[in-house]
């Protein structure tokens, strides 16, 4: 999972080395780090914004390594789903109950259904709507397009896929 | 062409003679100065049949002739298997429709043309959708060529761009839009916002779609090309049997706008991987990348190893466009 956390460095040397330090020891992968010098707090300390990916049960364990060396763990934030797709269904959308297969693919954990506009020209006509699929990588966005598809067809329901 | 080299005499038949098996007739006589200046061929039909009749010339049709057989008249009691068989020459060109049920008459033409040491040069899909295998090995072992460009993508150069011009490189996959009707549905659908019925109906008044067009909209046709890629390109042994299809028939203009809302057109395209993926499908194209046309146009990107993408765009359907495929693929033979 990817994770961005804002933390705070006593402005003295070798801090930095030591924040980042824990991260890879616990199997992370760090994709950025900015230095703020010159954003310096009240207290005198550094702010640092690092984005890295980790799995998400270790998360507990470096925020607890980065606390007994002194550093203030200021704000964690977490981008589960990183990758986004369009997909348009046709068909008795709302009537073949759009909610239960909205759920099938919330409920695997790693994909979710995170965008929805439907269009309904009339009661007994088709409706048409795009729905946005996210996901926590490539594969498990795959694999939520397969289970829409196959609850989609077991509905009667088109779905149109990206090239 | 060089000098000293000699003009080599190459005697047609056209078996078929609807739109296409005509514009093949003009754009040979058309094209015939050009040709021999360029190519030292002296193209010449020998022979024209379909379900009325025939007519024979072993020196060469010319223009009133060809002209009076299309028309109705000046027909000879011979069947089209009697004139592939029994009329001397070199290039047999089949032009009847396609029927992806049994390939026939075309399946049997190619055959007998074949066994008769003609090479053969088509427009008809069902034989190589069906009995691709088959034909290509009657051919090799005949030792004469069965060329069909105009099958797939019309005057597109799909089939011999990959085999001559990108020689060398693997290719991983094709993909693109195959049939210029269901674009132009589309398109129309798109632009205008107005419902399937209407534009098809639009489309059937200025002869853009068939008055049966199940075979365009259900998909049929293009999953027919997909396969004759399949077998020419990725040497697989499918047949229109194997593909997965989806038409454009529940297409509704709100789809079509929810798309365009997201970045994307929705464009029927054939897809066909060199893992075997088979699939005709409406997809969602993004609404920058080179496979987003409009109107009846045709549109593949090659996938290569070496190369990259490759797209290729052109006009997919009409006789001429298919008389062009068939002249290029004549003239091939010789070159």
């Amino acid at each position: 999972m990817r994770i961005s956390m804002d933390i705070e460095l006593k402005d003295i040397p070798g801090q930095l080395v030591q924040a980042l330090k824990p991260v890879s020891d616990l199997g992370g992968n760090i994709i950025s780090v900015l230095h703020q010098r010159d954003k310096k707090t009240a207290s005198g300390r550094i702010p640092v914004q690092l984005v890295f990916e980790m799995e998400e049960s270790r998360l507990d364990r470096l925020v607890e390594k980065l606390k007994a060396k002194g550093m203030h763990v200021v704000s964690i934030g977490k981008e589960r789903l990183k990758d986004s797709m369009v997909v348009i269904l046709i068909g008795h959308i709302v009537h073949s109950d759009i909610r239960d297969t909205i759920e099938r693919i919330d409920s695997t954990g790693f994909a979710e259904v995170v965008g929805l506009s439907l269009s309904m020209p009339g009661v007994d006509k088709k409706s048409s709507a795009a729905l946005v699929l996210s996901a926590i990588g490539k594969k498990e966005l795959k694999e939520a397009l397969r289970i829409l598809e196959e609850t989609a067809t077991k509905k009667g329901i088109m779905i149109i896929s990206p090239i | 062409m060089r000098a000293g080299e000699k003009i080599k005499t190459v005697r047609i038949s056209i078996v078929g003679f609807g739109h296409v098996g005509s514009g093949v007739a003009e754009v040979v006589m058309r094209k015939h100065d050009e040709i021999l200046r360029k190519h030292g061929l002296d193209l010449r039909i020998v022979g024209i049949a379909d379900l009325k009749g025939a007519i024979v010339d072993e020196g060469g049709l010319n223009r009133d002739e060809i002209a009076r057989f299309g028309a109705g008249g000046a027909l000879l009691d011979m069947s089209s298997l009697e004139l592939i068989r029994e009329i001397e020459h070199e290039v047999m060109v089949e032009a009847t429709p396609t029927n992806v049920t049994n390939g026939e008459p075309g399946l049997t033409h190619i055959i007998t043309a074949l066994n008769s040491n003609r090479h053969v040069v088509t427009s008809n899909k069902g034989p190589l959708a069906l009995e691709y295998r088959k034909l290509m090995e009657l051919a090799e072992r005949k030792g004469r060529e069965l060329r069909f460009e105009a099958t797939v993508g019309g005057a597109m150069p799909l089939i011999s761009l990959i085999r001559e011009n990108l020689a060398g490189n693997g290719i991983t996959a094709i993909r693109g839009i195959l049939n210029g009707t269901c674009n132009y549905i589309l398109t129309r659908m798109t632009n205008e916002n107005l419902p399937y019925e209407h534009v098809l109906r639009e489309a059937q008044e200025i002869g853009i779609a068939e008055s049966d067009p199940s075979k365009d909209v259900e998909g049929i046709d293009t999953a027919v090309k997909l396969v004759i890629l399949a077998n020419s390109v990725f040497g697989m042994d499918a047949t229109y049997r194997d593909v997965r299809v989806q038409g454009i028939t529940e297409i509704t203009p709100d789809a079509l706008k929810l798309a365009r809302d997201a970045g994307y057109a929705i464009k029927l395209i054939g897809d066909v991987d060199i893992d075997g993926r088979l699939e005709v499908a409406p997809r969602l194209v993004p609404v920058s990348d080179p496979l987003n046309v409009g109107g009846t146009l045709n549109v593949a990107t090659i996938r290569t190893d070496l190369a990259g993408d490759i797209t290729v765009i052109g006009k997919g359907a009409g006789p001429i466009e298919a008389a062009s495929a068939i002249l290029s693929d004549i003239i091939a033979i010789y070159s």
